[in-house]
């Protein structure tokens, strides 16, 4: 155990404390200078007592303001930075990172991309600044509230005659002959009717107010704290989900990694009109007024069971809007994007080449192709291949780049009576072609296509939410303590013929002498708000 | 319908006129102090009190703007430009008649109602018509968020009132020192403003127009012939520019290739006419005084208390950052974590309300904590304010992002 400062007084205070915890008489000698540290009261912390062991060396870093600033404005530097270009995810082409910022900002641009500021948010070295800034105000509170509260808890009201004079605000006043023991009964008084709480002890008189606002750094902090630990919240697996899910009209698709099902009944975008303006405008084209899918969510109730086919049964139904997304127990689906008018079905007729006669109708869906389809009692048509983004490989074979319908191309074969065995050819979007390209015995000739919307819907799932909003506001609780009420103390001490005013507020020093000059005007002391700061004091 | 329109516009030209009167009384209460026979104090009270009248009259008629247009629109007026400036002064002048009651300085209006006239004007700049609102706006938190970061920011804009009064006072002009040479660029920034507002006006009066026809690479990597309208004779023109239009002004050189965007030349012509006003209108005011301009303004406020004006500019960010932590981020959060589907997605305008934030928390911190009173913190809130002026133009105007519609 370290040894205890004595006071005068007779307290013994913990090594380091700048001010007795019980008089307030300076601790420190007095050849320092006048220049008084009522900051934390004058308590002693940990981190300017202990510096010995890694543990307080990390400790120490840690508390210090200074390096909380150092690491505010590294992070602020380096958040402005990322700034300067769209970062990767804002890239508004589908173009590689590589590719995109040399071409599009030059050699700026290729190195922003190599030192990896396309990504920075996301960098280690940014989140290591964001975790320090975290640390720092876990530490620099507990560092400073626990000492803070004893030194407020002890706080005694007579006070050491030194701690009066070596404040901001302070005064000596003449009795001028009046009886010191009325003068702090009505001086007492006056307080009160300012509502302030006060106490008596002997010849000093003690009014206090507001203390509460001094946790209000710490309950921000606190708020801020429990923010933090929202966000870190979601790298636990299950708590957050981000996913994306595109719905043609009319479809119902699995929403990713849930046992939901969503189905998109139809997608509805509106614009505005011309005569829904007060005034004439000058518009580049159309402004959307509305995106909309009218949706429903289903749920799997075979999800448990491996290979079962899925069980829908509906849950919930909703108009999701730009701002009205679809939630259902803590999923949540946001209106996000759309394609309009992409293929959905081809339309053909078929026709006998050589008579011209029609011969009957057929719908290709291209999402679910048919395998086989009867025209009619003497016609049918064959699928035997389709590949839905037709293109040709290096070997000149036919693929499919992807599962989307963009490029919809069909091996057909198709039976009637004049083609017994059927007739194989190629079924492209707009043209057909046979195998030894001459033409067909049966021709298909090109209908309007069915055409319909696509909804782009994100899908979010996000536990931590809650723990990031009560961060929020605790946070604000915290701050609107702090800021908006002032912690103020004034002290009045009868010595001997003289009457010593003395006063300490953490912020709205103008507030606090307009509030004394009052009180001493009430009874009987005309005295202007400069008097009560000292020449010397000013000067600093 | 649109009678109701210009009506509103009336009630804010009209507000406009009274915030005018409201600053020339502050400064008759401010430098008319040996006028007459009334004593200094007197003096001080009665024009203090005639410039609050404006002011509140201003304020009201302001209201009734917004009210109108609210009405008329649908929507509040907070979601392009012109109706986010105008909102901003609003803002500013509401921080202004709460900070006054406290304090009674007429210098603070002196120093505060001709940032809001520049504001005002400033937005004033841009196109007034009511715009149809895009689905990501349609929320009642556009009220909610907007009105409250404005608010925060108008608290802001006093407290760079107040340190720049502070700064006045303390620094000396007339030495050769980094502060004053600082605070000299400053009184440029705002001439260079009063400048780019002056020649809009002008040129948009006199119904200037000269129209390119200029190659513009797309974000796809086309290339597209876009014809880009100039509103003040070009000094640079765009890149491969051809003019159209005849006997105007021909552009004297090309803007750099570097500068990306269809607009992006327009908005840099503008920008040297901007510079060049500024510094003529700088140097004719500096000869004229036969000195800096901050010295001149440093007499104004030579009566003043500088601890008061470090307390008031201290007292303003304190009631400002709550409020803005609240509509800046908080309230932020919220909507974009309804409208976008999560509550921060680093977009440039929610980094920038972010760094403002930890610019002001850095402030607190080494105020309440490191004790920077003073010239120290008086620097520190006139960068604030500028990087919170950064966040609402340049941001919007020239970095990308989902917030580039306002």
């Amino acid at each position: 155990m370290l040894e205890k400062v004595k006071c005068e007084c007779g307290h013994a205070n913990p090594v380091g404390t700048m001010l007795c915890e019980s008089c307030g008489a300076p601790l420190v000698s007095e050849s320092k200078g006048r220049k008084l540290d009522m900051r934390y009261e004058g308590a002693a912390r940990r981190s300017q007592t202990f510096q010995r062991t890694f543990v307080d060396r990390i400790w120490n870093f840690f508390s210090s303001v200074r390096n909380a600033v150092i690491m505010i404005v590294i992070t602020l530097i380096a958040s402005a930075i990322g700034t300067i270009f769209p970062q990767e995810r804002y890239i508004p082409v589908p173009k590689p990172a590589e590719q995109f910022y040399p071409e599009a900002y030059g050699w700026f641009g290729l190195i922003y991309y190599k030192l990896g500021l396309h990504n920075l948010y996301s960098s280690w070295w940014y989140i290591a600044l964001l975790l320090g800034i975290g640390i720092s105000l876990v530490v620099c509170s507990l560092d400073r509230v626990v000492p803070l509260y004893r030194a407020l808890k002890k706080q005694r009201v007579k006070r050491d005659r030194k701690f009066l004079q070596i404040q901001k605000v302070s005064a000596e006043l003449e009795l001028n002959g009046r009886d010191g023991d009325g003068l702090l009964e009505v001086l007492g008084r006056s307080l009160e009717k300012k509502r302030y709480h006060v106490r008596r002890e002997q010849n000093t008189l003690l009014g206090e107010k507001g203390r509460f606002s001094r946790w209000g750094p710490y309950i921000n902090h606190v708020g801020l704290i429990i923010f933090l630990i929202g966000c870190l919240m979601r790298l636990i697996p299950g708590f957050y989900l981000d996913q994306y899910v595109w719905v043609r009209e009319g479809q119902t698709v699995p929403v990713p990694e849930t046992n939901y099902y969503i189905k998109n009944e139809s997608f509805i975008k509106e614009y505005y009109q011309d005569n829904e303006f007060p005034e004439k405008l000058d518009l580049d084209g159309l402004v959307v007024k509305e995106y909309k899918t009218k949706a429903v969510l289903y749920k799997n109730e075979n999800a448990e069971i491996p290979g079962a086919e899925p069980k829908l049964t509906e849950v919930a139904r909703h108009d999701i809007e730009v701002n009205h997304p679809l939630e259902y127990e803590g999923l949540r689906l946001i209106q996000s994007g759309e394609e309009e008018n992409k293929l959905q079905a081809l339309n053909l007729r078929l026709i006998d080449t050589a008579t011209g006669q029609h011969l009957g109708d057929i719908k290709l869906d291209l999402l679910s192709p048919p395998t086989e389809i009867k025209v009619n009692d003497q016609v049918k048509v064959q699928v035997l291949q389709y590949f839905p983004d037709f293109a040709l490989d290096e070997r000149k074979k036919p693929i499919t780049k992807t599962t989307e319908p963009n490029n919809p191309a069909f091996i057909v074969n198709t039976i009637s009576p004049k083609t017994p065995n059927g007739e194989k050819q190629w079924v492209f979007l707009g043209s057909t072609l046979t195998a030894d390209g001459k033409p067909p015995v049966v021709t298909y000739e090109f209908e309007k296509p069915d055409l319909v919307d696509v909804s782009g819907l994100m899908v979010r799932k996000d536990k931590s939410l809650p723990v990031v909003f009560f961060g929020s506001g605790v946070c604000m609780i915290g701050l609107i303590m702090g800021f908006y009420w002032q912690h103020r103390r004034i002290w009045f001490q009868i010595d001997g013929d003289k009457l010593l005013v003395a006063a300490h507020t953490n912020k709205n020093w103008f507030g606090i002498k307009r509030e004394i000059v009052k009180v001493l005007e009430e009874n009987g002391y005309q005295i202007s708000a400069a008097q009560l700061e000292k020449e010397d004091k000013k000067r600093e | 319908m649109s009678n109701l329109i210009g009506l509103s516009y009336t009630m804010l030209t009209i507000a406009f006129i009274f915030y005018c009167v409201a600053t020339i009384f502050f400064f008759v209460a401010v430098t008319g102090r040996s006028f007459r026979n009334r004593t200094p104090e007197q003096h001080a009270r009665l024009f203090g009190r005639l410039g609050y009248a404006a002011v509140v009259i201003g304020f009201l008629l302001h209201a009734v703007f917004i009210g109108v247009r609210w009405y008329v629109g649908g929507h509040i007026p907070t979601s392009n430009m012109f109706e986010f400036m105008q909102f901003l002064g609003f803002a500013m002048t509401l921080a202004f008649l709460v900070i006054y009651l406290i304090y009674r300085i007429p210098l603070i209006g002196m120093f505060v109602m001709p940032i809001s006239v520049i504001i005002i004007a400033y937005a004033a700049v841009f196109p007034r018509e009511v715009t149809p609102l895009i689905p990501a706006l349609q929320s009642y938190w556009l009220q909610i968020h907007v009105t409250t970061a404005a608010l925060g920011e108008g608290a802001f804009a006093i407290g760079f009132a107040g340190g720049l009064m502070y700064l006045l006072r303390t620094v000396n002009a007339s030495e050769k020192s980094a502060s004053a040479a600082w605070l000299e660029f400053v009184m440029w920034v705002v001439f260079s403003l009063i400048a780019f507002i002056v020649l809009v006006f002008y040129f948009q009066f006199i119904g200037y127009q000269a129209v390119f026809k200029a190659p513009f690479q797309t974000p796809t990597g086309q290339v597209v012939e876009s014809e880009i309208k100039y509103h003040m004779p070009p000094i640079a023109g765009p890149k491969g520019g051809q003019l159209l239009t005849v006997d105007k002004m021909k552009p004297w050189f090309e803007a750099p290739g570097f500068m990306k965007g269809n607009q992006a030349a327009r908005k840099f012509n503008t920008f040297i006419w901007s510079v060049v006003g500024g510094t003529l209108l700088y140097v004719v005011t500096r000869l004229a005084l036969r000195r800096r301009v901050s010295s001149l303004a440093g007499r104004l406020v030579r009566h003043l208390d500088p601890d008061l004006a470090d307390e008031i500019s201290y007292r303003a960010v304190a009631i400002g950052f709550p409020i803005f932590t609240l509509g800046a981020l908080i309230f932020a959060m919220i909507w974009a974590h309804e409208a976008w589907g999560r509550f921060w997605g680093w977009d440039p305008k929610e980094v920038w309300a972010l760094i403002t934030w930890l610019f002001y928390s850095a402030y607190l911190h080494l105020r309440l904590s490191r004790g920077w009173h003073g010239k120290k913190s008086a620097w520190m809130v006139v960068i604030g304010f500028i990087i919170v002026m950064f966040n609402l133009v340049f941001v919007n105007l020239v970095i990308s992002g989902l917030h580039t519609y306002a």
